[in-house]
């Protein structure tokens, strides 16, 4: 089967590895994975910082190439990006007007009939209902599952699990043979878009995170958002610098968790580009 | 300010934000829960809910106080307030907006002003190439904020890693992307 992918621009840059990772297990799974032709930045942060329209125009650019390329479902790692196309669908379906604003400035047409999928739900839909069989090696550790901000909220618009201690990553990571933890920074901001102009903030915020995983005996941070992980993986000096100790808790995507316990080679999932050595 | 619309507990800004937005400021009870949830209030000259409060009130001074803030530049919308608030108002989506507002009137904080540089080189590098050029992104950074130490250390790591794309990713349709730019700024400034 073919399901259509949105990578965005970290999972292409920073964050490759999760790239190698999504693909890797959809690959173990027989999933083809369709990148959209030519795709764009989704704006991110900057852009509904700065610019509503813009901000609006430049995922609907996107949804509107995955619907000329015929796709009905596309997958999107990055929760920043999700968060984007989602809320631009959200929107989009309720404003007349300002859909025909941002399709006047993108000049392609767009109807909002492709389903966005975060990491998640990709594969709870087709992964998990197979998973069971095909554990090799159970990701046998105490794990700290992080969703983050934009995975979850607002749930108002993305109707995805809880906003207070969430539980699909939880679930998933029980599947893979883990046993994941309680703990109070499920949800917590680690400081995403402030980390190249503001990184004293997040290595306060994100140094609550990692703290709090150790304190709990995590001996790793599950992941499904590329902020989330630079911050938590790149900004470990920060963070320890913060605490005033030196943790070497590793930061794991969800995919590559569950890819190690598929039994695929570690490589192909690109643990070897962390800054945090994997030592699970 | 007549005692009309100050009564009505919408004018000026908060009327502007209820019309861009569909966010109430007068809704707001102040209960705080937004203040003691969000991550940054610690680091905001007023912490959201006395933002919520200042444009209750209707008083220019107060608005424009707002406006200059470093706390609508500090919140990373992060969306927690939002989450927890028992009147369901989207702060988040009101930060935006009065961020833009902020941005066009040349109000923003002096304190924001690397916060602003780096949106404004990220949406560069995208309006060039179609998607982030992260190498590019850092150095038109360091252009505009002169922090030319910070994070030198990180390139040569993140290189090393495979993370850092040497060449840009062009896409094809850069002037449609170009366009974009265009049409969206012809209301904005920015």
């Amino acid at each position: 089967m073919t399901l259509g992918f949105y990578p965005g621009c970290s999972l292409k840059g920073s964050s490759r590895e999760y790239a190698e990772s999504v693909l890797a297990v959809a690959k173990a799974f027989d999933i083809n994975m369709e990148e959209i032709n030519d795709w764009n930045c989704c704006g991110a942060t900057a852009a509904h910082n700065m610019n509503k329209e813009l901000s609006l125009a430049l995922p609907a650019r996107i949804l509107s190439l995955a619907e000329k390329q015929g796709l009905t479902e596309i997958v999107v790692p990055c929760a920043a990006c999700y968060s984007r196309l989602t809320v631009t669908k959200y929107e989009l379906s309720k404003d007349p007007a300002l859909k025909t604003a941002v399709t006047d400035a993108n000049g392609l047409e767009y109807t909002g009939s492709v389903s966005v999928l975060n990491i998640v739900q990709m594969l709870d839909k087709y992964i998990t209902p197979n998973l069971e069989g095909r554990v090799v090696k159970p990701f046998d550790h105490k794990v700290a599952c992080y969703y983050g901000c934009l995975l979850v909220r607002p749930h108002e618009i993305l109707k995805f699990d809880r906003e207070e201690d969430p539980q699909s990553l939880d679930v998933l990571m029980l599947k893979a043979g883990a046993t994941p933890i309680d703990w109070a920074f499920k949800t917590e901001c680690c400081g995403a878009g402030l980390s190249v102009s503001r990184t004293s903030s997040v290595g306060r915020l994100s140094g609550k995170i990692i703290g709090d995983a150790k304190d709990r005996g995590a001996e790793a941070v599950i992941v499904a958002c590329p902020m989330c992980h630079s911050n938590l993986d790149m900004r470990r000096d920060a963070i320890n610098s913060y605490l005033g100790e030196k943790i070497d808790i590793p930061v794991l995507y969800i995919t590559q968790a569950i890819g190690l316990a598929l039994g695929l080679d570690r490589k192909a999932l690109g643990l070897q580009r962390h800054f945090v050595k994997v030592s699970v | 300010m007549s005692s009309d619309t100050h009564h009505s507990g919408i004018s000026g800004l908060g009327e502007e934000v209820l019309g861009h937005t569909e966010v109430k400021v007068s809704q707001c009870y102040q209960c705080g829960k937004c203040s003691a949830g969000c991550p940054l209030s610690e680091e905001m000259d007023y912490p959201p809910s006395v933002i919520m409060r200042m444009l209750q009130t209707g008083n220019p001074d107060l608005e424009d106080k707002v406006l200059r803030s470093f706390s609508i530049w500090v919140c990373l919308t992060c969306e927690m307030c939002f989450a927890r608030c028992p009147m369901s108002i989207d702060i988040p989506k009101m930060m935006d907006f009065l961020r833009e507002k902020s941005l066009n009137e040349k109000k923003a904080n002096p304190k924001a002003k690397e916060i602003v540089a780096f949106h404004k080189s990220f949406l560069d590098s995208i309006r060039f190439t179609g998607r982030l050029y992260e190498i590019g992104l850092f150095v038109d950074y360091k252009t505009r904020t002169l922090k030319i130490l910070d994070d030198l250390a990180l390139a040569p790591k993140m290189m090393k890693r495979g993370k850092l794309n040497i060449i840009p990713e062009l896409i094809k349709d850069r002037s449609g992307v170009a366009a974009i730019f265009r049409k969206s700024n012809k209301k904005n400034k920015n």
